[in-house]
């Protein structure tokens, strides 16, 4: 049986107590029991993480080294395209793409204080990174809504206390009143990290001043945009932050419930927070009388289906309650009508993921990274053709070039950057003029996109324009509610005239058609997913309209990514009659011909076009050099 | 509290309990709307601000805002008509249009459709604009007495909102999303048709018989008979630019006979037959420790109401047939016997208000040895159509007079067209049979314009604690009040439309969204039918009189159950 912990004394002693769990970790003494902390999230997971864990375990049983190592999980350290990652503590050392076959070298290597070189991750075929730090990807990370993410196991309870878990809660309870607190997330210049990045403690402050005998605070863990997932991380690697968040915001405006509303996609996740939930319970962290005091908070778990409207904070409240899941107009908001008409404020997972920090630390510490408007950091999934994909934290104020050149190691294949694409389907895209831009909420609303709540796709000449304003386009309209007219049919006929583009059977006057609607939809939505998605359409149209008009007028697609504009042939003067390409085509549209290629005893091949169905594959075998395979 | 605003360059003082909209109305200045509906006849208003239809530009706004929906502010600055305005309004429109059947020369909405007169309004020459696929086929499918067709909604939710809200039933809902949203089948449907009332298009329209009711018009070999219900006399004028509430009872007798109906008759005499059964079923309830409060069962929304959503207490509603009903079944007994005409050639057609009649006369309970009583029901909006098919105008016609007998009435009948009227009517007869100074009118303590009304009378000793509703959103309040034993009333009257009979969903659709007015105008209308009649007491009519003289016996008899009673099953199950 857990005790309860029925003062602040309580709390701090049970820190003193249990603080070693963690401080072994951190603090480095060669005699200290070793921690095999593996990744346990949903991407390495994936790939058995969690078997490992238990292999490693087995052959530490096995081998009788209980009291020197000891395997365990943790949470998500971002570097996902190595996954999975496991590391050694206090050692530092930092291995990826571990599976149950490494299990065994691991541990010899604990034993004879060595590095399983092969399991390192190779900055160049060279040289290889020992520690975490040494790895370009972390270079200009800077870690505080995933601090304890890769560090803690999100399952128990004491690590969550050995790392100052409810000391923040505590401060506010027996050293704040609800004034300073949201003054103190005031001060530290938070913002919403779902998207809008509205300021968290004027937020704070609205549903404060509504006057009701009940209030709630929501937790908005809806996350929808496609590539997206960052909350999930949170969630899985530290899901007690959050819930020590809400109950922080429940006191500062006078709510006693919670609810987190999380998509049914995230079992993981919502297994951790309901464990999370029990134990802090059980701890007195949560629920009736709150360490001691008069202050209570309940947290509940709400199934959200997915639909990425749900992410709308009206739309949330009215799934929460039972009905369908459509926007409504603001006003009224929801600090002053919300669930079941009460006031409520919602933020979103990663905002919570800050709060604990900014109280425990100050609002200065805080405020004191980032940029003049933006303060703090900014997870963002990074993805597309960069070769780290992953999830990055990085102060506010970081540059693009910095997170795709340094964090992200460059476009893969050596191909040439093209755009990045921030803010998912409501954000637009960003070219070569803005890599040196300072990411903050305001550069990025300038220059045509937004933060959104942190997709990051990088696009290389390979990807069309064209083609990518339709890929979020299709998106949007699959996940529009259907409630008002701009967005529920002006998305789907801007879709209809992309799809005409993309091919070859769009006109000019399609171009006006566009411009008016996305237009139109932009100012005449009612939510904020209607108004902002046109966003694409009009960055890219903005940024690449000569590739637009090559798809019009041209009837080419510059990036050759539009199947139907492509075409593929075979150049006879440089083709060495191999047949490779005839063997791999997977329709049999290429065929040897009676005319000599470059070698003259052998007969060229060559593609039957109408045959085609422009999958690549022979450009891909073509071994000629240069190619004789032609797009 | 009062704001300042000013709007196109007009400095204003309005409340900011106000609208936009509300604003720009009161001051002339017209700004479009679809989805808004105001039903002040129920005191319902529905601004989902979905349509867009409404959007004004509101100076320092980063985006445009529904007039419907958005209050005013201090300092507001308020362009309702700018350039920005009307492309961004054009566009919108468009947008609905290329999602909407080319089809206005063949619906029958044409020329009273919302979206047709917008598109006009708005100058839309070009709809071909923002040409693409429809999202729903273009195809009728009949769901009750409703006519549906998906792909003319708009999705303005007008139906899903009256039905949940002022119905209490939320047969209707949107379901899928994004371009794909369609509002689903009616579950546990009472088929009252408010939500045609309100539909904006031709997506919900009444399911017709007029072309089978035509067919056997000119057939020789049958006898075409027609029934009238009290509601209908008042509003059939609307249809030919007369003014709601217009009695035009004479006129429209002689349209159905130039329309080749053998006889007309009254629904009227089957009103005065119910209170005759009805009162009497009361006063033996009481007398003899019959299942109270005792509720009236002429509405066949509300029958299937209480049948689909409160099956626990299917032994209050009288057993009564609903007039129309009671009419047809005296008609092709007594009648039929009467003048020597085979039952099985008649043809007998009621005039209703109504759009749950037409599935009220397929309902098993209320066969007659197998037959049908009634064979068709048609509402007003068809006949008033059917008229003029046949080259009418009912404002021209010379005035008629019912058939003998059963066109006779009293003015207790007229009045069971508006909420409270059965009730009253029941109480005048109660009150000859009780105690022959009983008052007529009863002092409700709530006005005509709210849903539910309570009184006490005491009639002959007895005192009789009264309820009258009408929308099913206030009938299910006042069934919970009985069922936890709130409330303990002895009889109770409910009609499933606000307002009853005379707001029915088969009645013509109020023009220029001036619903209440309308109503109000066709109550006075009826109360001015009953105030004219000589008898106005349903016991006092001659032909009742003698109908129990010659063949029914007494209220309550073998023959009188055998014929004019019904029975109520558990639907709740049913879809």
């Amino acid at each position: 049986m857990s005790e309860k912990l029925t003062s602040r004394q309580d709390l701090l002693d049970m820190y003193e107590r249990v603080r070693v769990l963690v401080d072994n970790k951190i603090n480095y003494d060669p005699d200290t029991k070793r921690v095999i902390s593996v990744c346990s999230c949903t991407g390495c997971a994936s790939q058995e993480s969690l078997e490992l864990v238990d292999k490693l375990n087995e052959i530490i049983a096995q081998r009788g080294l209980q009291d020197r190592i000891h395997a365990d999980i943790t949470g998500c350290f971002g570097f996902c395209a190595r996954g999975p990652i496991v590391k050694i503590y206090p050692d530092n050392i930092f291995y990826v793409q571990v599976h149950e076959e490494h299990a065994e070298s691991i541990i010899d290597s604990i034993v004879n204080n060595t590095v399983v070189d092969e399991l390192l991750y190779k900055i160049t075929p060279r040289e290889h990174a020992k520690h975490q730090n040494d790895i370009p990807f972390y270079g200009k990370q800077h870690r505080i809504a995933l601090h304890k993410a890769g560090l803690i196991n999100p399952e128990n309870f004491a690590e969550c206390i050995a790392t100052r878990g409810y000391q923040a809660l505590a401060k506010v309870l027996f050293d704040m009143n609800p004034i300073q607190v949201i003054d103190e997330v005031t001060k530290s210049g938070l913002r919403g990290r779902g998207g809008a990045g509205f300021p968290t403690g004027k937020k704070w402050s609205f549903a404060r001043a509504s006057n009701s005998d009940k209030k709630y605070i929501i937790c908005n863990a809806d996350e929808g945009d496609p590539g997206a997932f960052m909350d999930r991380s949170i969630l899985e690697g530290d899901p007690h932050s959050v819930l020590e968040a809400m109950a922080i915001a429940g006191y500062a405006i006078g709510a006693d419930e919670g609810e987190i509303y999380i998509r049914a996609e995230y079992p993981l996740a919502i297994k951790r927070l309901r464990i999370a939930i029990k134990d802090a319970e059980e701890h007195g962290c949560l629920g009736d009388n709150i360490l001691g005091t008069d202050f209570s908070f309940h947290i509940h778990i709400k199934y959200g289906a997915g639909a990425f409207v749900c992410g709308e904070e009206t739309a949330l409240i009215h799934s929460i309650e039972g009905h369908r899941g459509e926007p409504t107009l603001k006003p009224p908001f929801p600090a002053v009508k919300g669930l079941n008409g009460k006031p409520t404020n919602v933020n979103n997972v990663e905002t919570w993921a800050n709060v604990p920090t900014i109280i425990l630390d100050g609002a200065e510490k805080f405020a004191a990274i980032g940029t003049e408007r933006s303060k703090g950091t900014k997870v963002f999934a990074l993805a597309g053709k960069v070769n780290n994909v992953g999830l990055v934290e990085v102060p506010m104020g970081t540059t693009l070039r910095e997170i795709i050149y340094d964090i992200g190691g460059g476009i893969k294949n050596g191909k040439k950057f093209k755009a990045v694409q921030t803010g998912g389907p409501s954000g637009g895209c960003l070219t070569e003029k803005d890599l040196d831009t300072p990411i903050d909420y305001d550069n990025l609303v300038e220059r045509g996109s937004m933060m959104g709540s942190g997709g990051m796709i990088v696009l290389d000449e390979d990807d069309c324009a064209v083609n990518i304003a339709k890929f979020y386009l299709e998106f949007t309209v699959e996940e529009s509610c259907g409630k008002c007219t701009p967005c529920r049919i002006g998305n789907k006929r801007m879709l209809e005239i992309l799809e005409r583009i993309t091919e070859g059977e769009g006109t000019m006057e399609d171009l006006d058609r566009l411009e008016r609607l996305a237009v139109t939809i932009r100012d005449g939505a009612l939510c904020a997913l209607g108004q902002t998605a046109p966003n694409p359409v009009l960055s890219t149209l903005k940024n690449f309209r000569d590739e637009y008009i090559a798809h019009v007028v041209d009837k080419k697609c510059p990036a050759g990514s539009c199947k139907k504009l492509v075409s593929f042939s075979i150049d006879p003067s440089l083709c060495l009659g191999c047949g490779m390409c005839a063997r791999n085509c997977p329709v049999e549209a290429i065929h040897k011909t009676d005319r000599p290629g470059k070698n003259p005893r052998l007969m060229a091949y060559e593609i039957d076009a109408g045959t085609c169905v422009k999958c690549g594959t022979c450009l891909t075998v073509c071994p000629a050099k240069p190619q004789a395979i032609k797009k | 509290m009062l704001k300042n605003i000013v709007m196109n360059g007009i400095a204003m003082q309005e409340d900011s309990s106000l609208t936009i909209l509300d604003v720009a109305r009161k001051h002339g200045i017209d700004i479009p709307t679809l989805c808004f509906l105001k039903k002040d006849d129920c005191n319902f208003t529905h601004r989902p601000a979905s349509c867009r239809v409404c959007v004004v530009e509101v100076k320092g706004r980063r985006n445009l805002a529904p007039a419907c929906a958005t209050y005013l502010e201090e300092g507001m600055e308020i362009l309702t008509n700018s350039y920005k305005v009307r492309q961004e309004r054009k566009n919108i429109v468009e947008l609905l249009l290329s999602n909407h059947p080319n089809a206005c020369l063949t619906c029958r909405k044409s020329n009273s459709c919302e979206l047709q007169a917008l598109s006009s309004k708005l100058g839309i020459s070009n709809r071909l604009e923002f040409a693409g696929p429809l999202s729903q086929e273009n195809k009728e499918y009949r769901h009750g007495s409703i006519l549906r067709n998906p792909s003319k909604c708009i999705l303005c939710n007008r139906c899903t909102a009256i039905c949940k809200e002022i119905q209490g039933i939320g047969a209707i809902s949107a379901s899928q999303r994004g371009f794909a949203t369609v509002i689903s089948d009616g579950h546990r449907c009472v088929n009252c048709g408010q939500c045609i009332q309100v539909c904006p298009t031709g997506a919900l329209m009444q399911y017709e018989d007029a072309t089978d009711i035509e067919k056997k018009l000119a057939d020789p070999d049958t006898f075409c008979i027609v029934q009238t219900a009290p509601a209908v006399r008042v509003s059939i004028g609307e249809g030919f630019g007369l003014e709601p509430g217009t009695d035009v009872s004479k006129k429209m007798v002689t349209a159905l006979r130039y329309i080749g109906f053998d006889r007309v008759f009254d629904t009227n005499f089957g009103a005065d037959l119910t209170i005759m059964e009805e009162a009497h079923e009361l006063v033996e309830r009481i007398r003899h420790g019959g299942k109270l409060p005792m509720i009236t069962s002429c509405c066949p929304g509300w029958v299937k109401y209480i049948e689909t959503q409160y099956p626990d207490m299917l032994d209050h509603p009288s057993s009564c047939k609903s007039p129309q009903e009671m009419f047809s079944s005296i008609c092709r007994t007594y009648y039929a016997q009467k003048y020597n005409i085979d039952p099985k050639k008649m043809v007998i057609v009621s005039l209703m208000p109504c759009t749950a009649k037409k599935k009220e006369i397929t309902r098993e309970q209320n066969m007659l040895d197998g037959l049908q009583p009634t064979d068709f029901s048609m509402t007003v909006k068809e006949f008033i159509s059917m008229v003029k098919r046949y080259g009418l105008d009912i404002s021209n016609l010379p005035d008629g007079e019912f058939d003998d007998p059963l066109g006779e009435s009293t003015g207790a009948a007229d009045i069971f067209a508006q909420t409270g009227g059965v009730m009253e009517a029941a109480i005048r007869t109660a009150g000859v049979w009780l105690d022959g100074d009983a008052p007529w009118n009863i002092n409700w303590e709530t006005g005509y314009d709210s849903g539910i009304k309570e009184s006490t009378v005491t009639i002959g000793g007895i005192t009789l604690n009264l309820c009258i509703a009408s929308g099913l959103a206030n009938a299910g309040k006042v069934l919970e009040r009985v069922r936890s034993g709130e409330k303990n009333y002895h009889f109770i009257e409910i009609m499933a439309c606000p307002g009853g009979c005379l707001n029915g969903g088969g009645q013509p659709i109020a023009k220029d969204g001036k619903y209440a007015e309308t109503l109000a105008k066709r109550r006075a209308g009826i109360q001015a039918v009953d105030k004219s009649k000589s008898a106005r007491i349903s016991c006092d009519s001659k032909s009742i009189q003698t109908l129990y003289e010659e063949f029914l016996g007494a209220p309550g008899s073998e023959l009188a159950h055998h014929l004019l009673h019904t029975s109520y099953a558990d639907d709740s199950e049913t879809i």
